[in-house]
């Protein structure tokens, strides 16, 4: 047994007792705790499957921002969650362990990790991305190169992606407030 | 959501931590090219700077150190920017996004400017919708 295959078995036992804690606790805050963890030791996982790029950005939104603006919900709305009838808990249970075997039927079909006959090996593309990029755009870190030129409509995309949904949250929570302090300031 | 008075070390600890989050985020933004990181990584950082702020001193502190009205200008634009660079390209007699005309001589050159500039943009637009939605929650979790 080699010591990365360790490293992988206890960082999903972790991920799965993690999993276990959010769903049976009905204080919110401890789940906002755990929901930080769970996404930091997704992104240990995603760093193990040499993906560092996706790992910062979920190390960064999900461990640190998501955690702060559920606490930030949880001053807004309640801070636990209510109890759900068991029958509806167990129509959930029964449809989370049909999704999940599906989803693991699903991974069969697919490559395995770091297969070097994988299709994203003998792409078109792959030679374009890994080799002719050093030539055309001279970046060294391949995923900047492809997620800022090569697919730069896409990236476009997402940041209006982001800038929408900023906005969206900013004219249903922002706007609110400001009336009320605009009718604040007239009475006195 | 503003802590005591009397929680000294957690104050002092982040306002000693406080410039290295920023300046660790300028340096994600800048050395995406080279190591892993970016805009979005490093709009996200920053924004975490700021919400650690708020949250350690009162969001008062933190709307004077980054005023809401900067916000609602830095949001669009980042996305102004990302998209300028785009026409930009287009005036130069290239394909919307092809950063190969930036630099008449050197197309890589030109590759290199145009990744910074869209970068930078993305970082702007990502950091102002944190902090924001951030004070948008906080803002109405006071009343």
């Amino acid at each position: 047994m080699n010591f990365e295959l360790i490293i992988d078995v206890v960082l999903l036992a972790l991920l799965v007792a993690t999993a276990i804690g959010i769903a049976s606790l009905r204080q919110l805050f401890p789940v906002a705790m755990l929901a930080g963890i769970y996404s930091l030791l997704s992104a240990c996982f995603f760093v193990l499957m040499d993906a560092v790029d996706v790992a910062f950005t979920e190390a960064a939104v999900g461990a640190g921002m998501v955690t702060v603006l559920f606490l930030a919900t949880f001053a807004l709305t309640s801070r636990t969650e209510l109890p759900t009838r068991p029958r509806r808990r167990q129509a959930a249970l029964i449809a989370v362990f049909l999704t999940g075997a599906l989803l693991m039927l699903a991974t069969r079909d697919m490559p395995h990790f770091a297969a070097a006959d994988a299709p994203i090996h003998s792409h078109p593309l792959y030679e374009r991305y890994t080799v002719t990029s050093n030539e055309e755009i001279a970046v060294p870190n391949v995923v900047t190169s492809v997620l800022a030129s090569y697919r730069g409509y896409d990236t476009l995309g997402e940041v209006t992606v982001i800038f929408t949904a900023g906005i969206a949250v900013w004219m249903l929570l922002a706007g609110r407030s400001r009336r009320n302090k605009s009718a604040k300031g007239m009475q006195h | 959501m503003k802590l005591r008075e009397e929680q000294t070390i957690l104050r002092i600890v982040s306002k000693l931590l406080l410039p290295f989050i920023l300046l660790f985020a300028l340096y994600v933004q800048f050395h995406g090219d080279y190591g892993p990181g970016g805009g979005f990584q490093a709009g996200v950082i920053f924004a975490t700077g700021i919400v650690l702020y708020g949250l350690v001193f009162g969001l008062e502190a933190a709307e004077t150190a980054l005023p809401p009205r900067w916000l609602q200008v830095l949001m669009p634009l980042g996305l102004l920017l990302y998209a300028g660079v785009g026409v930009a390209n287009i005036l130069l007699g290239g394909e919307y996004l092809n950063y190969n005309t930036l630099d008449a001589h050197d197309p890589v050159h030109g590759q290199h400017l145009g990744i910074l500039l869209v970068e930078l943009g993305v970082g702007i637009t990502v950091a102002a919708v944190m902090v924001s939605v951030f004070y948008a929650f906080s803002d109405r979790g006071k009343d």
